[in-house]
Order: structure tokens, then sequence, then C-alpha cells
């Protein structure tokens, strides 16, 4: 027991292994901090900076899920300066993203006290829904470039490479090489985007069809079975 | 599209194959050269030369303003609309480019022969309006015909030195780079000498002793830079020139590289011999193609006289130097995201720490130092740490390069002893104000800076006094802003800039460089919603505290500072 490091969270002594990060710190304190880009499958890129806390004596804010702990730190996950951050850049999300279906990301505006609508006639992101293959449709106007997708398709999990972004700044957003379809990629359709999506931007083919309204056997003739074996 | 002559592009990209995923940019910049863009087919084959996945290539290819996934005109004229040259009607140029041909910036002449692009700061602020045409470099393009400035008839703006110093800038001023012959002649090399005289931590020792701190913008005391990369662990080590200035407003680095590049190169050496490093790369900004010339010149005068290579002057240390260019990225002067750069990949900044020190480069033990930082090192070790420390202020120890430009009547790089006051600068130095209009604020340290008032005229140019009077030094950026000047309009133009280069990856400057962007926009046209001071300032300070880099933690800081001194500019809430 030792080698335990003891930090302070939001005046709670915090004793924690080396190497753990201050989420992960927060979290066997009790402490929940909102996250959108860290997921615990895929490598933390502490992008979305929702987690961000003050630690005291440091210049900036720092992003909880990629700050390791270390002895003696007083951390605080409340503050003034981290809550005007957080719903800042939850308001600002909003307004640039299609969260209709992102209840959790929804739900951490409203404990945060976001206004929806604090940034009147801000440009919002806009994407023609991609219907390219017959797996999973892309609606990019959804997407909060939290990178889930890119990374599983890559080392995180898939090694298949079949994504990467366009643009830059917040003409940013996810793409294939050159914007070809899916099926001319390296995408193998394993699924694995499409399940770490936190915003339904990435969303079963079927499941959207439905949605549509198209009824079940509609949706069958509209998706072929593809690579089933034929008994004869 | 046309077929591309596949076994002929493998042959050119056979030189790169080797080398894989760190030669992406050079060959793409080698694929551009032969084709005027990037075609999908030859993409494709660097893909396969290079083995990149072809997504990543598509992504490197759109990061970068420099690389072209679409066909552009034959000669692209890229013409500076930030903040130097559009106080000088660079945003009328780019207009009336663009009527010459009847098109939209960004779009080709119907004959194919021009792009019109309108460019972030090209670091030609004393020759403002300036543009890049092709592969060079104009000035005061309004007061040449716009059919010379397309025929590329305009002579190439020299250099504009003064000051009360000439160290760093001692062989500066001669319009041409200073050859080798010029440079030994003045001393050159000495600092070189010297050094390998020495051992490793005693010339470490001589840099600490110094006090010398960067000069990029972010002043980390040098001497323990090095230091942290010679003690890590991990080989090998590297050292890498920051040599992509982009910061508007900057344009110092550029002087230096143009006009004596052996005086970068021979910091670069030192700089290797104190870590342990054989390897060095110099990242030039893609828009200093004069710069990256009079670079890749020196190199080779320095590997035939034995500066560079193996056994440099017989004493057993090797050093390379690779030069590479950047692509059209702000970010890339970001020390991570310059290595992304190096290693093929879209210049996003790195989470810190890890630091460069010991990871940096290829994930090793690494220095990075900016231009005129490694200028300094050559004094140091020819003359002694004493007696650079003789100079300048006790904290604030050596000369410093001010970029005045703006308002002023001569604008240029002066090089001055830090302790200087703005006042000696602007008036004495720049000849005062251009015009019978009175200064009404100066921008110091660039479009990631602040604004001083002509109250604060008397503050000491030192990193110590600048700080106490809540200025950043920055880059040794000053533009002066005559009573003429809307500063509603100055601040929408840096906050357009920040909208054009945020990288895109964290989510308060990917949105909220843009979210800035259309208060300012607002504000400038006297249409401000309610609210939207209070709106302004959070964003600012979420950009200010929660940014993953330097480039969001200073995209706002220039308009905190005017709210803080003019807050009737922002209006009450209506």
């Amino acid at each position: 027991m030792n080698d335990l490091i003891t930090l302070t969270i939001d005046g709670c002594s915090v004793a924690v292994a080396p190497g753990a990060t201050l989420l992960q710190a927060a979290r066997e304190a009790g402490i929940e901090i909102p996250v959108i880009c860290y997921h615990e499958a895929t490598t933390s890129n502490g992008l979305c900076r929702t987690c961000v806390v003050e630690v005291e004596g440091w210049r900036v804010l720092a992003a909880a899920c990629v700050t390791q702990a270390a002895a003696n730190m007083v951390v605080h996950t409340q503050s003034e300066r981290v809550l005007r951050s957080r719903r800042t850049i939850l308001e600002m999300l909003n307004s640039a993203v299609d969260l209709s279906e992102a209840p959790a990301i929804q739900q951490m505006m409203q404990d945060n006290g976001a206004d929806p609508q604090r940034f009147p006639g801000a440009s919002k992101r806009k994407f023609e829904l991609l219907d390219d293959n017959p797996m999973y449709v892309r609606d990019y106007a959804k997407c909060v470039l939290c990178w889930r997708c890119v990374q599983v398709c890559a080392e995180d999990a898939q090694y298949t490479y079949a994504l990467s972004f366009e643009g830059r700044g917040f003409q940013s957003m996810i793409a294939t090489f050159f914007d070809l379809p899916l099926p001319a990629t390296t995408c193998v359709f394993c699924g694995q985007c499409v399940g770490v999506c936190p915003t339904n931007a990435l969303k079963p083919r079927r499941e959207w069809l439905l949605e549509q309204g198209k009824t079940p056997e509609e949706i069958i003739a509209l998706t072929p079975r593809q690579g089933r074996r034929k008994r004869n | 599209m046309s077929k591309l002559d596949l076994p002929l592009l493998q042959r050119q990209l056979q030189p790169y194959q080797s080398e894989g995923r760190t030669a992406l940019l050079p060959a793409l910049q080698a694929v551009q050269e032969i084709y005027g863009y990037i075609p999908e087919d030859a993409a494709k084959e660097i893909g396969r030369a290079l083995g990149v996945p072809l997504a990543d290539i598509y992504g490197v290819i759109e990061f970068y303003s420099l690389f072209y996934p679409q066909p552009v005109g034959s000669t692209v004229v890229h013409i500076c609309t930030d903040i130097a040259c559009a106080l000088h009607g660079g945003e009328q140029m780019l207009e009336d480019a663009c009527r010459r041909f009847g098109i939209q910036e960004g779009e080709t002449s119907a004959d194919g022969f021009f792009t019109i692009q309108r460019s972030p700061c090209l670091g030609l602020c004393e020759h403002a309006p300036a543009a890049l045409v092709g592969q060079s470099a104009v000035g005061q393009i309004d007061r040449y015909p716009l059919e010379q400035l397309l025929a590329g008839e305009i002579p190439r703006p020299q250099g504009v030195f003064g000051g009360t110093q000439r160290r760093l800038t001692a062989n500066c001023g001669k319009g041409r780079p200073a050859s080798l012959t010029e440079y030994l002649a003045s001393g050159g090399y000495a600092g070189l000498r010297r050094a390998l005289s020495l051992t490793p931590a005693a010339v470490i020792a001589e840099i600490k002793e110094s006090g010398l701190v960067g000069r990029g913008g972010a002043a980390f005391p040098t001497g323990l830079k090095w230091e942290g990369a010679a003690q890590a662990p991990g080989e090998p080590k590297y050292v890498v020139c920051n040599a992509d200035e982009s910061e508007p407003g900057t344009f110092k680095d550029r002087g230096l590289m143009e006009e004596d590049p052996h005086r970068t190169l021979e910091g670069m050496i030192i700089a290797g011999y104190a870590i342990g490093a054989s390897k060095g790369y110099i990242y030039v900004r893609g828009e200093y193609p004069h710069a990256y010339a009079a670079l890749s010149h020196a190199v080779s005068e320095a590997q035939a006289a034995g500066f560079l290579g193996k056994n440099i002057l017989g004493s057993g240390f090797d050093c390379e130097i690779e030069l590479r260019r950047g692509a059209g990225a702000y970010i890339c002067g970001e020390e991570t995201a310059l290595f992304e750069s190096i290693e093929g990949k879209r210049g996003f900044p790195r989470l810190k720490p890890p630091f460069p020190t010991t990871h940096g480069l290829f994930g090793k033990p690494t220095v990075i130092n900016n231009v005129e930082t490694l200028c300094n090192v050559p004094l140091i070790l020819a003359n002694g740490a004493a007696a650079y420390r003789q100079i300048g202020t006790e904290k604030s120890p050596g000369s410093k390069l001010f970029c005045l430009s703006g308002d002023v009547k001569s604008p240029g790089i002066y090089e001055a002893l830090f302790g200087i006051s703005l006042r000696t600068l602007l008036y004495d130095l720049a000849g005062g104000m251009r015009t019978e209009s009175p200064l009404q604020a100066v921008l110091i340290g660039g479009a990631a800076g602040a604004f001083a008032t002509p109250a604060q005229l008397d503050v000491e140019m030192s990193f110590e006094a600048l700080k106490s009077a809540g200025l950043p030094l920055g880059s040794g950026v000053i533009l002066a802003l005559d009573q003429t000047r809307d500063l509603r309009r100055v601040m929408l133009n840096l906050a357009h800039f920040f909208a054009h280069e945020s990288c895109g990856k964290c989510y308060p400057c990917q949105i909220g460089t843009q979210r800035q962007l259309e208060i300012l926009e607002r504000l400038a046209d006297a249409k401000p919603l309610q609210g939207d001071p209070e709106r302004l300032a959070d964003v600012g300070w979420t950009m200010s505290d929660a940014s993953l880099c330097g480039l969001g933690q200073t995209a706002a800081t220039a308009v905190l500072s005017a709210m803080r001194i003019w807050p009737e500019l922002f209006g009450a809430s209506q």
C-alpha cells in the first residue's frame, strides 16, 4: 500500500495507484467528471476538454482523462473556472452540432447549466447524410469529432485505416480517402466505429431505414445479405 | 483526369521509399511540383511507396493549405490579408486581383494560369501589402500594376535591418545570403570550434550561465532544455530548428535565414554536440522559399567545408542537417505539431507531458529551438557567457530582434538590447508614425499577443518588465496602430486568422475560434446581439483556460486585453 499516491479532490483525500489519471482518481472518490471523447476502449486524446479540472498552482486547466495524479495535488472539479469552461464548451458544441440523438450530452448540458440557445445565429456544421453502403449510414451533422471512429478503425482496434479527417479547425470532419464511398475504401464493415459513436452520427442502416418509416419487408429488400453462404 | 505516367511517378518516388511515413510531406510536395496538384492516383502511389494508409494521406493533404487535391492554376498567387498587410490595403489587393479575372478568392482564372488565394501572414510585414507569386515573395504590391505582379516582374523585397546593435544581424542587410567566406570572416564557426574543445556538459553549462531564453514566444531557458534532452534516456536524439515562423507581424527569422543562414546552422551543430544528437532538422515554413534556398545552399557549403558531416573539425562528432518545408499551417510552429508534421502526419499538437526533451521527434529526446534562439548560441560560445550577460538586462541578457510594422514610418527588423523602451523602438528606430495621425495602440507579441496603449510607451522591453506590465514579448512583434484605425476591425482580422489556423483537435479552439470570429463580425458591423460582450468573454476565457495547446490558449489574448483596456469598444448589451 506504500506506493499509493495521495491527492485531494474537491476536499476529499484520495489514494490511487501510480499512473492513475485524475478522472480515475475522481471516480475512486465517487466524484463524477463529465466526458465526451473519453472511452475506455480507445486511446485518450484529451480533446473534448469537457473533463477539465483545476489543479492548484497550474497555469491552465487540465484534462482529467489524460492528466496523471501526482502526490499532494489539490484538484477542483467544480471551481468557477472549471464550470465556466465546461458550460461554454457544451454551449459551443450544441451550437455547432445536431445533438438531438445524444441524450447523454443533453443531460450533461442540463447538469452544467448550459443554455442551448447561448449562441444565436451561430453557424452549424451541415452535411448531407451519407448512405453509401448496406451496413451503416453516416450523418456527420451529428458528429462531435470525438475521433473514436478513426481510432478504432486504426490502431485502437481494427487496423483498417479507412477513416481520417478532411479540413481543419471548425471545417474539420471525418473523411475517407478523397471522400470515396465506403465500399471503395479499406473498410471491412466490422461495425466498431458504429459501436463507439456517442451521438448516432454513425447508425446501422436498418435502424435508420426503420426510422424512415420503412417496413421490415422493405428493409430486407433494400439491404442485400452479402456474404451469406449458398446451400445446395 | 488524364492517366498518369505511373512508371515515371514510381521512379520519382523511389528516393522517398526507404524513409517511410516521415517522407510523406516531401513526397506530396514532389508530386505537386510535377502535376501542380495532387491527383488521387498519385496519392495512391505515394501510399504504396511509403506504406501509408490512403485515408491518412488524404487527411494530410486536407490539413495543409498549400496542398491542393484539385487542379489549380499554373501560378498560385497568395495575397496576404493579415494584420500588417490589411492595414496597407491587402483586402483591396485581393479584391482587385479577383476582379481582374472575374473570379472569387480561391478560384482559378478561365485561362488556367492563375489561382488567387487569400493568404495568412507571409512574414513580409515590412513590405506590406505583400504577396507570394508562385515561389517568389513580392512586397508593396500596391505600387505596381497588377499585370506586372502576375508576371513576377516585381523585384524581391530586400530585408530591412536596423537597430542599436548588430550582433545577431551583423551579416544582414546585403539583400542576399552571407556566404560561408563572409560568415567566417565575421568570426563565424568560432563558437563551434570552441564548443568542440569543451565537453558537451561544459557547453550546456555555458548556455545555462548565459541566461539565454527561447525567442519563439514561450521564453523557456535554453540551457535547461538542452540539459533535459542530454540527460534523457533514449537514442538517437534530435535537434530541431523551428523555422516555421508564422505569427502575424513576425519576420525576424525570415531575415536571419535569408541573409545569414550559417548562423542558424552553427547554433544547431553546437546544440547537437551538447545533447549528443547527430541529426538535425530545420522545418522552414512553406511560404519562405527564399529562406529555404539560402539554408539549402548553406548546408552544402558547411558540408563541403567540414562543419557538417562526419568527424566535424576532427572532433569525432558527426552531425547532419535535413531541411523540411512546411505546407501552410500556423499550428506547425507549435513544437509537437511540428514533430507530427516531420513524421508525416496532420499537424495536431500532442498532449504535454511528456515534453520534447524526453519524448520529441519520433518519440526520442529532442531539443527544439527557434531560429533566433539558435543564432544567439554561436555568440555565447565564441565570447563566453560572461560577455553575453554584460548586455541586456540582468534577467533578460542579450539582444533581441523586434519586428516593427503597421503605421510606423520605417518598418523593419530592429536589433536592440533588452531593456530598450517601446518609445525608443517606435519613435527613434522606426521613425515614428507614418502619417500625422498619432498612435492609438500597439499590438505586442503578434496575433497571440496583447494590446498596449500610448500610456505604456515607456515600458522597458524585457521579459521581466513586460510581464509586470501584463504584456507578452511573444515573438517580438511591435505593430503600431494610428488613430484612424478601427480596433474592432483589427480584432476581427486577428479572429479570422485564428479561425483559419485552428487545427480542430480540441473543442474550445475548434469551435471557439469560429464563435469569436462571428461575434467580432457583428461587433465590427455595429450589429451586436444582446449579451455579445459576455459571450465573447466566455469564449475567450474558455479558449485561454481549457484549450489543449498554445494556439487555443492565446487565440483570445489580444481580444481579452482590448476588453480590459477599452470596454466601451464592445458596447453594453442592448
